[in-house]
């Protein structure tokens, strides 16, 4: 299982990208091998401000629905727009081609509840 | 949790197994849209032992099957087949199911596995007739070989012409060295192919042989997911989803299956008649999602002003169209052609349109 160790993770198998108050946000290997052939990526907060944990967009598979949630709090200024017609990228490169925003982080006090990919290796493999 | 008897060689394979209708069965195995995209374009085998077998024998055997089925069984010669549903005495559906005619004295009935009980509870109840029935379930093995290529390649394990079989037939032959195999030019994917039944003892052999003769097409292993994704492109009613004991046919769409006719005087056919002639007040109906989104089963079906007109019973993504696609029951005034309305994804009307079915036309 591939868990690169300069990204952080959620519990609810979100990645983070942390550059400053920049930060790019996808989803893990484990979550997309979980998930299957992912169809859709609906992610409706370009703009908005959200908190740590609230929900941020939608990834679907063929049979199903999940929602991801925010890593930190932070404004979404960009959705992979490529997703749009590719989503099969989130599975074939989940922590490149396949991010799913780009951040500002407006409050980092989450960030201690990260976890490192030692700590996410350990969550997955329970 | 029952098993079939190919469940070792599914968890050799990669079979990701989960639990369905009563047993353990591989929901894929390399990814849903690759192997429906196999099917579609090539062949793949499907496992499809959980479902049921009922033979119904003797000197009655045709009035039983014609009374409990809405189909016409007159209609039927020795080796053909039909596809048909059980009325349950409320005008809805006990189970669809196919009919297979051996002689006039032997039928038998495929159903589906999450019934088996149900139905041969009903078949049971229902026997005034005195025909002889038996539940042949437990002991019945059945793999789907479905795809433009499946018989060329099946025809490699059998010196019976099975190339040349129409639609909905069925032959008894010799196949993969085993004697008395029933193999039907059935299927529920609208791909092509067959089915084929034999006994459990001899499932590891036969799929094997399967696979070896299918290797050089291209056959692959296909799990319950691409299965789904399959009918649904053909908007094959699925049972629990689309159809269920308070639909009727006649709202499902499955009018061309029930035959009112003289002599078919089967169950409930008087509440069927009626809904026929005064005009159904609602219809199972097929849309494509206009731009993006995925309808799923007990989404709102809603108008213009997000009033609910109805639910969806069947969606996904359509792996070949990329479209999203559905199914679900609306009244009559949204379900004409290119009729607008919309799907509730997550508080968002999001719009669609009715089709025609199938989605996928090839």
């Amino acid at each position: 299982m591939n868990i690169p160790g300069d990204l952080l993770y959620t519990k609810d198998h979100e990645w983070i990208r942390v550059d400053g108050k920049n930060a790019v946000v996808g989803i893990t290997e484990f979550a997309q091998k979980e998930l299957g052939d992912i169809v859709f990526v609906d992610v409706d907060t370009e703009g908005e401000s959200l908190a740590a944990e609230e929900t941020f967009g939608t990834i679907e598979a063929v049979k199903t629905v999940s929602e991801m949630f925010m890593p930190v709090s932070g404004t979404v200024d960009e959705v992979n727009a490529a997703l749009a017609d590719a989503p099969e990228t989130v599975n074939k490169d989940p922590y490149g081609e396949g991010w799913i925003i780009k951040i500002t982080i407006t409050d980092d006090s989450a960030m201690q509840h990260l976890l490192t990919a030692e700590a996410y290796k350990a969550i997955i493999e329970g | 949790m029952k098993k079939t008897a190919l469940n070792k060689v599914h968890f050799a394979t990669g079979g990701k197994m989960v639990p369905f209708a009563g047993f353990e069965m591989p929901v894929q195995f390399e990814g849903v849209n690759a192997e429906h995209e196999t099917v579609r374009l090539k062949l793949g085998v499907f496992d499809v032992s959980h479902m049921g077998e009922i033979w119904v024998e003797g000197p009655h055997a045709f009035d039983l099957v014609q009374h409990l089925t809405t189909n016409d069984v007159a209609a039927l010669f020795d080796g053909k087949i039909q596809y048909s549903c059980f009325p349950n005495g409320k005008g809805g559906i006990v189970d669809d199911l196919l009919v297979y005619r051996y002689n006039t004295e032997k039928y038998l009935l495929v159903v589906n596995a999450s019934n088996i009980d149900k139905d041969w509870n009903w078949v049971n109840d229902n026997n005034s007739f005195g025909a002889k029935l038996t539940n042949a379930s437990d002991v019945t093995s059945q793999l789907a070989v479905q795809g433009p290529l499946a018989l060329e390649a099946m025809q490699k394990l059998t010196s019976t012409k099975i190339t040349d079989m129409e639609y909905y037939t069925f032959k008894v032959i010799e196949f993969a060295g085993i004697k008395d195999i029933l193999f039907s030019t059935t299927g529920y994917t609208g791909a092509g192919g067959c089915e084929i039944y034999f006994k459990n003892e001899d499932a590891e052999k036969i799929y094997q042989a399967v696979l070896e003769a299918g290797a050089e097409f291209g056959i692959k292993p296909i799990g319950l997911a691409a299965r789904d994704t399959l009918r649904l492109e053909m908007g094959f009613c699925l049972y629990g989803n689309d159809i269920d004991d308070t639909t009727s046919p006649i709202e499902a769409g499955l009018g061309w299956i029930t035959k009112f006719v003289d002599g078919n005087d089967f169950v409930d056919r008087d509440k069927m008649e009626k809904i026929r002639s005064n005009g159904p007040t609602k219809m199972l109906k097929a849309f494509e999602i206009s731009d993006k989104g995925v309808p799923r089963h007990d989404y709102e079906i809603c108008d213009a002003s997000g009033n609910t007109i109805g639910k969806v019973t069947s969606g996904t993504m359509s792996p070949m169209l990329k479209k999203g696609i559905g199914m679900g029951y609306v009244t009559s005034e949204y379900g004409k052609l290119g009729s607008e309305i919309y799907i509730n994804i997550r508080e968002k009307l999001v719009p669609a349109k009715i089709v025609k079915l199938p989605f996928y036309k090839g």
